[in-house]
């Protein structure tokens, strides 16, 4: 309990702490919402390939000085299509072509942020340093919150006919290959968000943990996609307690949290839980 | 009117078949049968351009049906549906009013009420807040034919629509294929039970593996002991029209005389 109002005290007392809260609970929102539409159209692989193909990205915009939200978009991008012409231009399967690409680009990145020997810290790169959020971060978050709130509003309906049925949605002229570029688009601006939060190698985590919890307790998108986000800021919330009391990385503490939510959620679901599961069978024996 | 023209297809860079010209007339259902691997599915997947074709292209009255696609209904192999998805029915039909919204424009009560008519056109209205994984076959196969009611649109183009469905959904669906006929739409089917072809079909289109299409136009014309002997094989042929010596054990299994692509 004392941690706990020794937490408030915090939240209260350090201007950092608070920039920190924030800008974790708005990943955690964003990456809920992005997630839910990864998992449902099998694209966890992707983006796990993404998150980690931005790193050059994030190295050259170091180097150059500037934001690093073009660097990590455009090597984001880059990577999406380069997997897409590799996987269409050879008889390699889909998965195969994102373990070529996204481990080439993951690579070169961390030898260029060897060369830049700026005052980028790989370390916090690859796993988060949340308490070191600036304001100018906490702007950059905000602003990608919002376009990918807009994002999914104003193209919901157009993710859902495309993940659920993409060939019926094909089929009768839907662009569905502009959408999925935008939805990688949205995926590198989520990860350049979730940077300092959670870090490039759990970033992948924090698209599939709360969405899947979700998943297992809804069968309507809709309320997938509120669900979601909102176990995707708990988490944040709850990671971070963890992350500020025991001196732990803030992104594993996150990331454990969310795991621990689907743990629970795994067990004690009315739809897909272990419970019901071990309960049938019981009545079937 | 519905045309194929000189379409050439192939899978990577195998090909399938070359130079298919076929014209599917208006206000008639057409059938596409053959044998495993001639292409049915192939034909109409590169008339939609879901497939890139080598060459070639269908067009509807004179413009390239890339063009037009709105005016496609495609029921897909049910097969490649998730069936997992966090979906329920009525959802899924109001997706059928999609094209015509196209984009910004949000599905409202209109398109709700649309959804919920053609729900109980095909018999599942008390199934409208379903998750789809919890229908059988041919529900979720009537829940696509439902999507279709509400699209509106002048061209249907189904892939094994009564592929391991009940009868119940089978004659439910042939009977909106009728009214579709009715209202003078283009119905493209590609099916695989060659029993009841001149049951379902006014025209066929009946391809071979490498043959592309070998005939093309009016059942009574085209369904010939000839044609299917050419397409599929000679004992198939004596089998089906009931002629000629025919090898005991195809014989018994005359009623379940199928292919599946």
């Amino acid at each position: 309990m004392t941690s706990l109002v020794a937490f408030f005290n915090g939240l209260m007392q350090y201007n950092f702490l608070q920039t920190a809260l924030i800008t974790a609970i708005m990943v955690g929102v964003m990456s809920g919402i992005i997630g839910s539409f990864i998992i449902l159209r099998g694209m966890s692989l992707m983006g796990d390939a993404i998150s980690h193909a931005v790193l050059p990205g994030v190295a050259v915009a170091y180097m150059l000085g500037i934001n690093v939200v073009f660097g990590a978009a455009f090597f984001g991008i880059l990577a999406a299509l380069l997997i897409g012409f590799v996987a269409d231009r050879t008889k390699l399967k889909n998965d195969t072509a994102i373990g070529i690409v996204f481990s080439a680009f993951f690579a070169l990145g961390f030898i260029l942020i060897s060369l830049a020997e700026s005052s980028t810290n790989l370390h916090h790169v690859l796993f988060g340093n949340v308490l070191a959020v600036s304001d100018s971060d906490l702007l950059l978050t905000n602003a990608v919150l919002v376009v990918v709130v807009l994002f999914t509003v104003l193209f919901y309906k157009e993710l859902l006919v495309s993940s659920f049925d993409p060939h019926y949605a094909q089929a009768y002229g839907l662009k569905v290959q502009v959408l999925h570029y935008g939805l990688m688009l949205m995926l590198t601006l989520v990860t350049v968000s979730a940077l300092q939060t959670v870090g490039i190698i759990l970033i992948v985590a924090m698209l599939v943990t709360p969405a899947a919890t979700a998943f297992l307790w809804t069968e309507n998108m809709g309320v997938m996609l509120v669900l979601s986000a909102s176990i995707g800021a708990v988490s944040a919330l709850i990671g971070l307690y963890f992350s500020y009391t025991f001196n732990w990385a803030s992104g594993p503490a996150i990331v454990l949290t969310a795991a621990v939510l689907f743990l629970l959620s795994f067990i004690l679901s009315p739809k897909q839980g272990l419970l019901r599961q071990l309960k049938g069978g019981a009545a079937n024996a | 009117m519905l045309r194929v023209k000189g379409l050439s297809a192939a899978y990577e860079g195998t090909p399938i078949f070359s130079d298919v010209s076929v014209d599917f007339v208006p206000g008639k259902i057409t059938g596409i049968i053959g044998p495993n691997g001639a292409g049915k599915s192939t034909l109409i997947k590169n008339m939609l351009n879901l497939v890139k074709p080598v060459n070639g292209y269908a067009e509807l009255n004179g413009v390239p049906l890339v063009k037009q696609a709105a005016s496609v209904a495609y029921i897909e192999q049910r097969a490649e549906i998730d069936l997992t998805f966090p979906i329920d029915v009525l959802d899924v039909i109001v997706m059928g009013t999609y094209p015509k919204l196209g984009w910004f424009k949000v599905p409202g009560k209109t398109q709700r009420a649309q959804a919920k008519a053609a729900l109980s056109k095909v018999g599942l209205s008390d199934f409208a807040h379903r998750q789809i994984g919890n229908l059988s076959g041919g529900q979720l196969q009537r829940v696509f034919v439902a999507r279709a009611i509400v699209q509106e649109a002048p061209l249907v183009f189904m892939d094994e629509p009564f592929f391991g469905i009940d009868m119940q959904s089978e004659a439910e669906i042939i009977r909106i294929l009728k009214e579709w006929r009715a209202a003078g739409k283009t119905i493209v089917v590609v099916h695989h039970d060659l029993n009841k072809v001149s049951q379902y079909f006014d025209e066929l289109v009946i391809m071979s593996p490498g043959a592309g299409v070998v005939a093309h136009g009016p059942v009574a014309e085209v369904f010939t002991q000839a044609n299917i002997q050419a397409a599929f094989s000679p004992d198939l042929g004596n089998v089906l029209f009931g002629s000629g010596k025919a090898d005991s054990a195809v014989a018994a299994g005359k009623q379940e005389v199928a292919f599946n692509d």
